[in-house]
This record gives C-alpha cells, structure tokens and sequence, in this order.
C-alpha cells in the first residue's frame, strides 16, 4: 500500500520537469537586477514571443553572466539579451551568431558612480570631470562580466586615476547584479559603486533609494549596451529566415507595458559592429585576450 | 647534565608531541587571525539583523509549485549523485592499496563540489548530468577514502582461517560483512552531507533549493528564505524516518525518472574543453616562448594571494572552530547537562551542523559586509557544532568517580583532558574539510582562491580556472596528508564513519 502511494506521488511528480529538457525556442539574460524583476520581465517576453513566432518559448534563469553566455554557447538557449560585454564574448564564442537588436536607449548607454553619504562625496558636484577624491575609498562593481557595472567604470578609473582598481581603492568588491550594488551603497557598506543608469532610475521611481543616503556623483560617457544575440544556426532549426522574423518582432515591441519592463522607449536595430568599442575596451583593461 | 633533570627531560617529551602539535596549531593559528582582514563594514548590522529575525519568524512560501519542484530537484540529484559515487567510490576501494589510487582519490575530493559543477556547467551546460557529476566525483573520491580505510581496519582474522579462497571469495565472505555495517552507517551520513551540497549547487544556477534560496536572501525577502530554510532542516532532520533501505530502489527509480541524466549538448564541445579551452594561452597560440610570463603573471596576481589568502581563513577558522567546540561540546554531554537542556543544547548542535558553511558565509556577508569575518564566523559555526556534537557523544563513554568535581574543574581537570585526544583527531578530520571550503567560499567574494577561480570562469579564461583548480585540490591534498601524518605520528584514532 505504501509502495502504490510512493508510485502515485511519483506518477504525479513526473509533470515536473527540468525548464531545460523542455524543447521549442529558448532564451536567457544576463542576470543584472533583482530576480523578480526579471522573471516578470522576461514572463512577458516570452508570451509575446511565443504568439509572435507560433513555436514554444521559454525563459531560462540563470545564476550569473558567465552561465548566459555558456548557455548561448552551448545552445541551450538560442536568443539572449546580454549586456554589451558578454554579448561581444558570447559572439566570439559562436560563430555566425549575431547583435539583432538593442534598446534605443542602449545606443548611448551610461553608468553612474553613486556614493554614501558619509563618504563626503555627495553635494560637490564635479560638473563632467571625473571624482578624483574617490581615490582611497571602497568602492563596489556589480558582476564581474557587467559592461555597465564592471568594464566601463573600471576603463574610467584607471584612466582618470591611474591605477589598478585594487591599488586606487581601499577595497573592491562585485555586488553581483546592480540592485545589490544600489542597496550595498545605501547601507554604506561601500563608499562608492558603480552601477546601470537604468537600474538606478528604475529603483529611484520605485521609491526604493533615499537620495539623502545614496546619490549620483558622476556620469560616464556614453557607450553602446544591451543587445538581443542570436545564434546563427536557428535558421536551420527553426526554418530559414527565423533570425530576420525574430528581428524583425522584437523591433516591432511596442507594448508600453513590455517596453516598460525592461525599461525602454523602443527597440532598434543592432549588428555586431556597434559593439566594436566595447571590444576595444575589454581588451585595453585585459579582460578579453587581443 | 644532573640525573633529575635529564629525567625531566625525558618525561617532557614523553607527553610533547600531542601538546606540540596543539601548540604549534595555536600558534600559527593565532598569526592567521592578525593577517586576517576581520573587520565589520556593514554599518547597520543590526537592522538587516532584526530583518532577518523577522523573516524567520514568518516564514511564507510564495509559490508552492516551484517548491516543490525545487526539493524534488535537490532530492533527485542527491540520489543520483549518492548512487553513482557509492558505485566508483566501493570499485576504488578495492584497489585503494595502490598509493596511485590514493592519490587520484584525494585529488578528485580535494575538487569542491561546486568547482565540478562550474567545469561541467561548461562542457554540459544546464544539464541534469551536470550537477549529478558535479556532486558524484568528489563524493566517490571521499567513499573510496572511507571504504579502503575500513576495509584495512577490518580484523584479518577471519580471512586468515579460511583454508582455500581466491581473493575475491575471501573479500566477500570475510572482509565485506565485517565491515558492511559501518558502510552503511557512513553513506547514510553521507547522504545527508550529498542533500546539502545539492541544495549548494543551486548557488551556480541548478534547479536546486539553493537556487530560489540564493535570490530570496540576496533581495532580502526573508520571509521565503526562512521557508526554505525550515524545508532544508526538516529535511535532514527526518532523514531516518524516509530513508529506508527498503525504498531506497523506489527513490532512486523516482530520481532518474524525475530527472532523466540525459546530456543535449554536442560532444564537440565537451571535447574542445578539454583538448582547447583548458590549454594555457600562450601554448594555443604556439607562443611557447611567453608560457612563463604567462605563469609568472598568474602567480604574481591570482596565485599567490589566493593561495595566502586560503591558508590564512583556514588556518584561523581551525582556530575558531576549535575554541567554539571547546566551548559548545558540553551542551552535549550528559556530565555537564541532563534532560531537556540537553536536548536542547544537542538541537542547537545539529542545527548548526546542517546549515552549509557556504549558505552561513552568504548570510553573513549580507549582515557584516565584505570582510573575511562572514567566512570565518561560518566556517567555525559549521565545524565546530559538528566537532563539539560528537565529543560530547564520545564524553558519555568517560565513567567518573562517585566524588567527582563538578562544573568549571569537572570540565579542566576531568572531561577536557581526557576528551582531548579525541577532540583532536576530530579537528584534525575536519581541517581538509575547511580548507576546502575557504578556496571555495572565495567565490562569494572573499579573496581566497575561489575568488580567482571564479573570475576566471566569469572572464571565459579556462585555462587559469583549470590550473587555479588543480593548485586548491594540491593545496587539500597537502593538508590531508599532514593531517593523516599527525594523527599516525599521536596514535589518534577516531572511527571515520562518525565524520
């Protein structure tokens, strides 16, 4: 009796399944912000690509950059939207592959330097030259693989001051994803960090920031970010001209409520060439071999 | 030279080799803790504190069919995995005699689990298999270890007597039922150790409790990461009412059919891991001329201070894990509490001795901030309350005198001294542990080697993750191999199946 009972359950427990056994069309994103948000973002997503294409689409969550990009490499999911560095490492990676769209915003994309405000640093506002007085500070990245959170404040630390991140700063730390990174700062566990302008104005319009804590006291140039890669062998897969269609429907968003999820005004077209400098960059500060 | 004091002399060193060894721990132990970076950066500990105690007392689970989905995933990888490593761990043991088994057994245990799952993430990807060899690999390493032990420790009488026997008659008429009861009792221990790094394995992005438990705590929704965590604990607390011999087929049949270990990744992939991805950079390129800078720079900024920084948290932590079970092991012994305090006493032990020093780390450094003081606290916290539970089980074996003294003298005088050889084997059993578990918990961000194994993964860099590896495993092995050296050297003889 209590076999059948274990076998019931089993029976049961088999409509559970591993997301990544699942076959049809599957996606994944680096995971920059809070996990929640993302599963709301990229549930919505992946309704609106499913009734778009008319084949099944999953959403895969995954623990960091690195495992997006893996999972792109290995064809474990076929879409991804990566930030602006781990899009150009997971291309290097996959022949073919391509940047088909980004947000328009991700044309000019920046990272804001916030600080504490123990740290002295709020309220003296350096215009556009770069806060030397950070110097000697701790201060936090997000993900080690982030374009906003890692590769771009750290090319402009070492210009403007010098110096290895671990040599300018008392400490350095990876928050992991940019939410942390804001809620690290507020706390004044670190000085000073770095993090995703989009992330930061998202938080502050929910309410989430208190600017007498945690401000912005600097702002990057602007560079290109996020884009939606594509393998190049899901024409194969899914029929010939599945890349253009995919193209083609996420250019063609226009949902404010899905817009607003990621937040961006629209989608534009991308290639792989934008995504040059970002290369150039990774590869000037040693985190891509030349 | 007078008579006495040559006399003197030899009763010293009579008694020193076990007084110098612990002194000598102490000592370097002490100088770890000054070069530790120790400092509280978080300046508000306690509200995420009160936070925290919040959420454990309101403990509320958001969505119940991912939950389960998640503990059927920990559970069936722990299956799997248990299955397998028992299987390559029990053909090892067979040959464990041979010092090239020995060696490639401590080597694939000196291997944290999670550094498995960050190579096969690569080569297979989100895969069932993934986390299955992740945990199977070093778990068989460490059976074989065990297995070849008891084997040795079983008397040789029996197999002695027999007149005419092949060897493979006399192993399984003799040496296996003698020591079979031990096997058993030691993978049923085993397991319980397996459900945890299972549950760890989510951290990397399995399907694992850990996985949901790693967003809840890091977003700081602590209602549901309570929830998960009373799930873990009740889990292993009623492991020996579920975990039947007799069922055991129907779970493991449950297990391959829940999660079926099929792989959907190219061998082609696999292979260029290995044969491309792993080989030093400078050797792809056939620039064979710039292998030592190429070495020299490694050393100079991963090397060397991961492999500093690693001795430094585990020599401290050996430190404080001792103090702590010196402090805590009469809570579990019936000479200095009885009854329900006991018990209680005894609960706050195993609880301790549940929660993984890797989940115990990350909740630390949302509560002290990025020091090396959350790792430190966690590793001591885990050992620790494991050390102190099984010498204050060894204590009740201590029969004292009707007139013994009581309390604080009962403790110096009486109990300590005489636990204290046991005491040490246990530390001793548990440093190739910590220092295992320092190199990895770099990986939260602490900057042991797991840290530099870490960014190399995150940086696509597999040929310093592969050698950076292969330095932490060397770095346990060395550690094994004093350990196993000291307790040889101080006749320590603990019965492995309690660790």
């Amino acid at each position: 009796m209590r076999l059948l009972t274990v076998l019931a359950a089993l029976l049961t427990s088999l409509t559970f399944s591993f997301s990544t056994v699942a076959e049809g069309f599957r996606f994944t994103a680096i995971p920059d912000q809070d996990e929640s948000q993302l599963q709301a973002r990229f549930g919505k997503v992946a309704r609106y690509l499913e009734r778009e294409l008319g084949v099944p689409v999953t959403y895969v969550p995954v623990k960091s950059y690195a495992a997006a990009v893996t999972a792109f490499r290995n064809n474990q999911v076929q879409l991804a939207w990566f930030g602006g560095l781990s899009g150009v490492k997971a291309r290097d990676l996959v022949s073919g592959s391509r940047a088909i769209a980004q947000g328009y915003e991700d044309q000019f994309f920046k990272t804001y330097l916030i600080a504490h405000h123990s740290s002295g640093l709020l309220g003296q506002s350096t215009g556009d030259k770069f806060p030397k007085a950070i110097q000697g500070k701790t201060f936090t990245f997000g993900s080690k693989g982030s374009t906003s959170g890692r590769l771009m404040p750290e090319f402009y630390v070492r210009k403007h001051l010098g110096q290895a991140p671990d040599k300018a700063f008392d400490r350095v730390g990876f928050s992991g994803d940019h939410s942390r990174t804001i809620a690290l700062v507020q706390s004044g566990a670190y000085a000073v960090g770095a993090v995703n302008y989009k992330v930061w104005e998202r938080a502050l319009a929910d309410g989430k920031i208190d600017r007498n804590k945690v401000d912005v006291i600097w702002q990057t140039p602007a560079y290109p970010d996020y884009q939606w890669s594509v393998r190049g062998d899901v024409d194969q897969r899914f029929g010939a001209g599945f890349a253009d269609r995919i193209q083609s429907v996420l250019l063609a968003i226009d949902d404010p409520e899905l817009l607003e999820a990621f937040p961006r005004q629209s989608f534009v077209k991308a290639d792989n060439d934008d995504y040059r400098p970002i290369r150039d960059t990774a590869v000037t500060i040693g985190l891509i071999d030349g | 030279m007078s008579i006495s004091s040559a006399h003197e002399f030899h009763y010293r060193t009579a008694l020193g080799p076990l007084s110098r060894t612990a002194a000598l721990l102490t000592l370097v132990g002490v100088m770890a803790l000054l070069l530790a970076d120790i400092e509280i950066i978080s300046p508000e500990p306690g509200l995420e504190l009160t936070r925290m105690g919040l959420g454990l007392l309101s403990p509320r689970i958001p969505d119940q069919y991912v939950f389960v989905e998640a503990l059927l995933n920990t559970l069936s990888f722990a299956f799997q995995a248990m299955a397998l490593a028992t299987l390559i761990g029990f053909l090892l043991s067979l040959v464990y005699r041979l010092a090239v088994v020995r060696a490639f057994c401590a080597f694939i245990r000196g291997i944290h689990e999670l550094f498995w799952a960050l190579i096969f993430l690569q080569v297979m990807g989100l895969s069932t298999l993934t986390g299955v060899l992740a945990l199977a690999i070093p778990y068989a390493g460490i059976l074989a270890k065990i297995f070849g032990e008891l084997f040795e420790e079983v008397s040789p009488q029996p197999r002695n007597n027999l007149l005419v026997a092949d060897h493979i008659s006399a192993f399984f008429y003799t040496t296996l039922p003698l020591a079979w009861r031990s096997l058993c009792a030691y993978c049923s221990y085993r397991f319980e150790c397996m459900v945890r790094s299972s549950v760890i394995l989510g951290f990397v992005g399995l399907p694992t409790l850990g996985f949901y438990l790693e967003s809840a705590l890091r977003e700081g929704r602590y209602q549901e990461g309570a929830a998960l965590l009373y799930v873990l604990l009740l889990l292993i607390a009623t492991l020996r009412f579920w975990l039947r011999r007799a069922l055991l087929p129907v779970y493991l049949l449950a297990a391959f059919l829940l999660l079926p270990p099929v792989v959907e990744v190219s061998w082609d992939g696999a292979w260029r891991f290995f044969t491309v991805d792993i080989v030093p950079a400078p050797l792809r390129n056939n620039s064979q001329a710039q292998l030592w800078s190429w070495l020299t720079l490694l050393w100079q900024q991963q090397l060397q201070p991961g492999v500093i920084n690693t001795l430094i948290l585990g020599m401290a932590a050996l430190l404080v894990t001792a103090m702590f079970a010196l402090l805590c092991f009469p809570l579990n012994s019936p000479h200095f509490v009885r009854g329900w305090s006991r018990r209680f006493g005894d609960a706050f032990l195993i609880i301790g001795r549940t929660l993984p020093e890797y989940l115990l780390a990350f909740v630390g450094l949302i509560v002290l901030g990025p020091s090396m003081l959350p790792a430190l606290l966690a590793l001591a916290l885990h050992n620790g309350t494991i050390v102190a539970h099984l010498v204050g089980r060894f204590s009740e074996s201590l029969s004292l005198r009707q007139d013994a003294v009581r309390g604080v003298n009962l403790y110096f005088y009486e109990v300590l001294p005489r636990m204290f050889r046991q005491f040490l084997a246990l530390l001793l059993y548990r440093w190739e542990v910590i220092m295992r578990e320092s190199a990895i918990l770099g990986m939260l961000g602490f900057a042991t080697l797991g840290f530099y194994i870490d960014s190399a993964f995150e940086e696509f860099r597999f040929d310093r993750a592969a050698l950076l590896i292969i330095c932490s495993a060397l770095l346990n092995m060395l550690a094994d191999a004093l350990a196993r050296y000291w307790r040889r050297r101080l006749h320590l003889n603990t019965t492995p199946e309690t660790l």
